[in-house]
């Protein structure tokens, strides 16, 4: 298990209590002490996961115990059929396709996909894609478009590769078609940051008509790393980077980038997967029952409108050139 | 500031140096000195090895566009600080300064324009500004470019100079890829032309988004055109990177730019390929 800085004191007095119930120790007052502690892990929790700062939220966004995207595929999806490659060059793991059937719907799932492990991180590159999971998701996409099928996707990246042979296979024209291929696509999409947003890599998969954020991931034009080694040649300043940069859920609920923020259990969604997948599940059901409502063009039309809107700018400014 | 104006030559890339009576220019490219006034005669172009420096946005614009026909649109827009942001410095103080030192508003200049009598609509990255960066006055500059030419029929261009995202704008900058690509999609719709112009550096989310998406992708020679940045790269996968990476040679040669075109000969190859293309 990787353990967090500030999970610590809360997962040592877990500890106490699981050695104090596999104890045979036993007497009055024992049950009694069992649940006063936790009654104080409770509180303990609750304490540390609602003073969280930025760069902790950032931490959590990449824990290693996080569900990744196969995790919410077995517990919300059935009859999940993978599909890969990219019809080109090969298949990247770094991104997971397929169809499969969520509330009795055939659906086609998309997402970054991080490895459990050493070796498996090994064979999914840490879940930073190269340009031919972009094209890989792509194609499948314009797939579901043909048949008509809604498109659920799953964002979790550090970013797209950066690499000698994803420059050389384009990794920037990649990301583009994308994000050209979801703009235009007449089916419901709906996408939900799971864990790390990282930058265009991440955007690559979420083109959507709307866009959900898990209570503890983050989404960012950059890393907080990179951003403060550019700013301050020091990437030691990432926690302030983190607070300047805005990419916590509720900033990101504020900037209107996502629809909703889904809360995670207590101590965050690591610590139980299950419900963690409830919670997206709802979400998901009832964004797409709302756009059923909507015809292709529209589906269309409202992607369109929710994108062109973002953005901040004066508009009364004397005009220079 | 009127377009006509007289723009002082740029001294990117190159060393100033005063010999004699003259005043001339170190080009980085070959070592050699050369004559300023050479130079800026060349649109910036070393007159001995070729290389191309960064010439001003105005006198792009007097080399691409027929004389007096560009028409500049959404001039007012200028930018706000979202997130209150600062790096010791706050944004709007960076913003006011850039703004007073280079005399644009924002590091974007779009406009309705005729170039060798063809009605088009253009927008140039003016790499001054906050190293040509990405944020919303940007993408709405461009998505208002991809959107006028799609509802006049005329063909867009392009000339891409940037870093990429406007880190100081942070989430917003990213939404900007979505929204300038979801209005190049618009133009596509009605089979309008869009022209990509890629000038050193066109890197990042700029890249990663409109840029590589050209119906015809020109890059000048040697400009500098990737996703990430060379350092990142090669603290990634450990290794030096290949003589010329990311130039315009190495994408023409990876498939992913259709033509390079040298400065001189950039106005008369646009006005080909649009004849080409419309009409």
């Amino acid at each position: 298990m990787a353990e967090l800085e500030f999970e610590r004191p809360l997962l040592e007095l877990e500890r106490r209590i699981r050695q104090l119930r596999s104890s045979t120790a036993n007497g009055p007052g024992f049950e009694a002490e069992i649940s006063r502690l936790e009654d104080k892990a409770r509180r303990l929790q609750q304490g540390i996961f609602a003073a969280l700062n930025p760069w902790q939220k950032v931490q959590l966004s990449r824990h290693a115990d996080r569900p990744f995207t196969l995790d919410y595929v077995s517990r919300l999806f059935e009859d999940f059929v993978e599909l890969k490659g990219d019809r080109l060059f090969a298949e990247d793991a770094a991104i997971v396709a397929g169809f499969a059937r969520f509330r009795g719907q055939s659906v086609l799932v998309v997402g970054h996909q991080k490895g459990r492990g050493t070796r498996e991180n090994l064979a999914r590159n840490f879940g930073m894609p190269n340009p031919e999971g972009y094209r890989k998701a792509r194609r499948l996409m314009e797939l579901a478009a043909r048949f008509n099928r809604p498109i659920v996707t799953f964002i979790d990246t550090p970013g797209a590769y950066p690499g000698l042979g994803a420059e050389e296979r384009g990794q920037s024209e990649a990301i583009g078609q994308s994000l050209l291929c979801m703009a235009a696509l007449e089916v419901p999409i709906i996408a939900v940051v799971i864990g790390e947003g990282g930058s265009g890599g991440a955007l690559a998969l979420g083109l959507a008509n709307r866009v959900y954020v898990m209570e503890f991931a983050t989404y960012s034009v950059i890393t907080p790393e990179g951003c403060a080694s550019i700013l301050w040649k020091d990437g030691s300043q990432a926690a302030r980077a983190a607070t300047e940069l805005k990419i916590t859920a509720p900033d990101l609920q504020r900037l209107s980038v996502v629809d909703g923020v889904i809360a995670e259990p207590p101590g965050g969604a690591h610590r139980d997967f299950d419900q963690a997948a409830v919670n997206v599940g709802a979400q998901i059901e009832a964004a797409l029952s709302e756009l059923a409502a909507l015809s292709p063009g529209q589906l269309r039309e409202d992607r369109y409108r929710r994108f062109r809107a973002l953005g901040d700018f004066a508009e009364n400014f004397a005009p220079t050139s | 500031m009127s377009w006509t104006a007289k723009v002082k030559p740029s001294l990117e890339g190159t060393e100033k140096v005063s010999v004699g009576a003259g005043v001339f220019r170190r080009c980085s490219g070959c070592d050699e000195t050369i004559l300023a006034e050479e130079f800026e005669r060349n649109l910036e172009v070393c007159p001995r090895c070729g290389k191309h420096f960064r010439l001003h946005v105005k006198r792009w614009a007097n080399l691409l566009l027929d004389p007096g026909s560009l028409e500049p649109f959404a001039t007012e827009l200028a930018p706000k600080d979202p997130l209150s942001f600062t790096d010791g410095r706050p944004y709007t103080e960076r913003i006011r300064a850039t703004q007073k030192k280079s005399s644009f508003n924002e590091a974007m200049v779009s406009g309705r324009a005729t170039l060798d009598g063809r009605q088009i609509v253009i927008a140039f990255f003016v790499f001054d500004f906050m190293g040509g960066s990405m944020g919303s006055v940007v993408g709405e500059k461009l998505a208002r470019t991809f959107e006028i030419a799609a509802a006049e029929r005329r063909p867009a261009i392009v000339l891409s100079s940037s870093g990429g995202a406007r880190m100081q704008e942070g989430i917003l900058s990213l939404m900007q890829m979505a929204k300038s690509v979801a209005a190049l999609g618009r133009l596509r719709d009605v089979g309008v032309p869009f022209l990509s112009l890629l000038t050193d550096p066109t890197t990042g989310g700029v890249a990663a988004s409109y840029a590589l998406l050209g119906d015809v992708n020109i890059a000048e020679p040697q400009a500098l055109i990737g996703f990430a940045g060379a350092r990142v790269i090669e603290q990634t996968i450990r290794q030096k990177l290949p003589e010329g990476f990311q130039r315009s040679e190495f994408l023409l040669a990876h498939g992913m730019v259709d033509i390079i075109v040298e400065r001189h000969a950039m106005r008369a190859t646009l006005a080909r390929l649009l004849g080409h293309l419309v009409g």
